[in-house]
């Protein structure tokens, strides 16, 4: 009596742990789908009819696994062009984001390695993912997943008065040295809240408007060295790092422009040693 | 016969469980809810001590510092902690001690942790006082504190979650009479956020300083780094023999107690300056800023790349 009934309870047994194992292949093959359903759709927006491709190694992306800061999620995006390949621009997408779109890089220098960092606020568990479109018209991509933060990280203004009474304030970081004719890393900085327009003012009833930085044009004597669309997944105080190669004598221009046709404007000196 | 339960089959006890449950979820009547354990620091004042822990249906929310001042008059409450649940639990602790009206909420700053609590307090039809920041940062942040307490704690807690916008709001200094007991309010600059308020009770000169103040639990700054050590020295000033922390034992002398806070600080200061002289990232920052202050905090991995990120942040502006 026992034998067999143990013997069913055995089979049934590997059968449940079967059907289990099966239950979590398929949990995470439909985890797995949201995530590129969610990015058919923003194909089908902003790419319509266009097709898209695995970038290998033409384009790469760093962020962080988690976000440490939901405000501010640091975010790397590298161009390789090689075989004649051009990039003339990398757009930055941020899935699950209320507008994904965050921001298009376009370089004037698209047949040279270009590196851009920035920071992008994150609302929930998401893809983050750059395309970068090529001189003939190629769209490659390439895509990392970023964990949320934790219960109280809100991508939100930590002082909100103090973003607003600095708006429009750039700073320029430069490396200490800097030699002609050789690439270097700048950093610009535009002091901006970044008005997402998704805050709800449960006290008055009213959305608070939006109001971000929208493009930012970097010039160096004269010529383009990168222009910026940028939206409201950008960071409050938008922060750009980006290739320069400099003369012996020269001048950065940034002009910036906000949602509210507000206009800013710097330049500043770069000297550079003799590359000789 | 209460062990006869326990001779019960397993599916018989899920069973019973879950008719229990059944009935439970039939009295949509809330439960008499167990009042939280409070300890009282000084005559009259009552803390209940948070766990070091990040919300979870296990602890309900129940992770940071809550409790009440009793007057001649009335009663004050100051936090109503991280749940309706936790809060209505505070409700019940203080109806232990007193029968008095309980005619203040007063919320420290806009924390989760610290406020949903409130919607236990509205029966009481109390003024709900915080700084003069405090709405304008919740409304900021109110549906992605309620979308994470749903995931940590569940939608059934969450669906009694209510955001309830200040009615007395404090824009630099207030005083609340309790009768024959005065509480002295203090709105203070950008710090641990941007709407910090603390509580002075100047009969024990007991401070309740709310997030100002954590011991134990590693800080979250959400504020202002360098605001946060301004503040501090201006609040070692406050005329106060003991403390309540926001997070940490219910009660503290001060300002001695605000040490291990400034040291941590000022680390997270000195560290993210020196990557930042040295043009380096974010993320070398997150890697070395303060690092060997881990064995000092709980739950230091989960908030110090995050503190570091904030400040570096914000100190690129100096």
């Amino acid at each position: 009596m026992t034998t067999p009934h143990r013997t069913i309870s055995t089979l049934s047994g590997s059968t449940l742990a079967g059907a289990a194992l099966l239950s979590l292949c398929s949990a995470s093959a439909l985890a797995a789908s949201p995530q590129e359903e969610r990015w058919d759709m923003l194909r089908d927006m902003y790419f319509s009819g266009r097709t898209v491709e695995d970038a290998g190694p033409l384009l790469s992306l760093e962020a962080p696994k988690r976000a440490n800061d939901a405000a501010v999620v640091p975010i790397r995006i590298v161009t390789a062009p090689e075989g004649g390949v051009q990039v003339t621009a990398v757009h930055l997408i941020v899935d699950e984001n209320p507008v994904p779109m965050a921001a298009t890089f376009r370089f004037a220098h698209g047949d040279s390695p270009q590196a851009v960092d920035t920071r992008v606020r994150v609302n929930a568990y998401t893809n983050v993912t750059a395309v970068a479109e090529t001189v003939d018209g190629r769209l490659l991509r390439t895509t990392q997943f970023v964990k949320a933060s934790g219960g109280c990280s809100a991508p939100a203004l930590k002082n909100a008065q103090l973003a607003v009474a600095r708006m429009g304030k750039m700073k320029l970081n430069l490396p200490d040295s800097i030699v002609a004719g050789k690439p270097l890393t700048a950093q610009l900085l535009i002091s901006h809240p970044n008005y997402t327009g998704m805050q709800y003012d449960q006290l008055n009833y009213y959305f608070i408007p939006a109001h971000y930085v929208k493009t930012v044009a970097i010039r160096y004597n004269g010529a383009p060295v990168l222009d910026v669309q940028s939206d409201i997944s950008l960071s409050e105080d938008p922060s750009i790092h980006f290739s320069l190669v400099p003369d012996e004598q020269g001048t950065l221009e940034v002009t910036a422009e906000d949602s509210n046709g507000r206009v800013f404007q710097e330049s500043w000196p770069i000297r550079a040693n003799s590359g000789s | 016969m209460a062990a006869a339960a326990t001779f019960l089959r397993p599916s018989a006890r899920a069973a019973l469980a879950g008719v229990w449950l059944f009935v439970w979820l039939s009295w949509a009547a809330p439960a008499p809810a167990d009042p939280l354990p409070v300890f009282e620091v000084a005559p009259g004042v009552f803390v209940h001590a948070g766990r070091h822990e990040e919300t979870d249906a296990t602890n309900a929310g129940d992770i940071a510092n809550c409790g009440f001042i009793i007057g001649d008059d009335a009663v004050a409450v100051i936090d109503s902690g991280g749940s309706p649940t936790i809060g209505h639990r505070l409700r019940e602790a203080i109806r232990v001690h007193t029968d008095r009206p309980i005619r203040y909420v007063v919320n420290t700053h806009m924390h989760p942790d610290h406020l949903l609590g409130n919607a236990a307090f509205l029966p009481d039809q109390p003024d709900f006082v915080a700084h003069g920041n405090f709405q304008a940062a919740l409304a900021a942040r109110g549906d992605h504190y309620r979308q994470a307490f749903d995931a940590a704690v569940g939608h059934a807690a969450a669906a009694e979650v209510r955001i309830i916008p200040p009615t007395l709001v404090v824009s630099d200094r207030l005083e609340l009479d309790l009768g024959g007991r005065v509480l002295d309010l203090v709105a203070w600059p950008v710090a641990h956020t941007d709407n910090d308020l603390t509580v002075l009770d100047r009969q024990t000169k007991t401070l309740w300083a709310g997030d100002l103040l954590f011991m134990e639990r590693a800080p979250a700054i959400d504020g202002s780094v360098l605001g946060w050590l301004r503040t501090l020295d201006a609040l070692a000033k406050e005329p106060a023999a003991r403390v309540v922390p926001g997070h940490g034992p219910p009660s503290a002398p001060w300002p001695d107690s605000a040490a291990d806070l400034r040291r941590y600080l000022g680390r997270v200061v000195e560290g993210v300056r020196k990557v930042q002289a040295a043009h380096g990232t974010i993320q070398q920052a997150v890697e070395t800023a303060a690092a060997d202050e881990a064995p000092r905090w709980r739950l230091f991995e989960s908030y110090n790349p995050r503190n570091v990120t904030a400040a570096f942040a914000e100190l690129e502006w100096e």
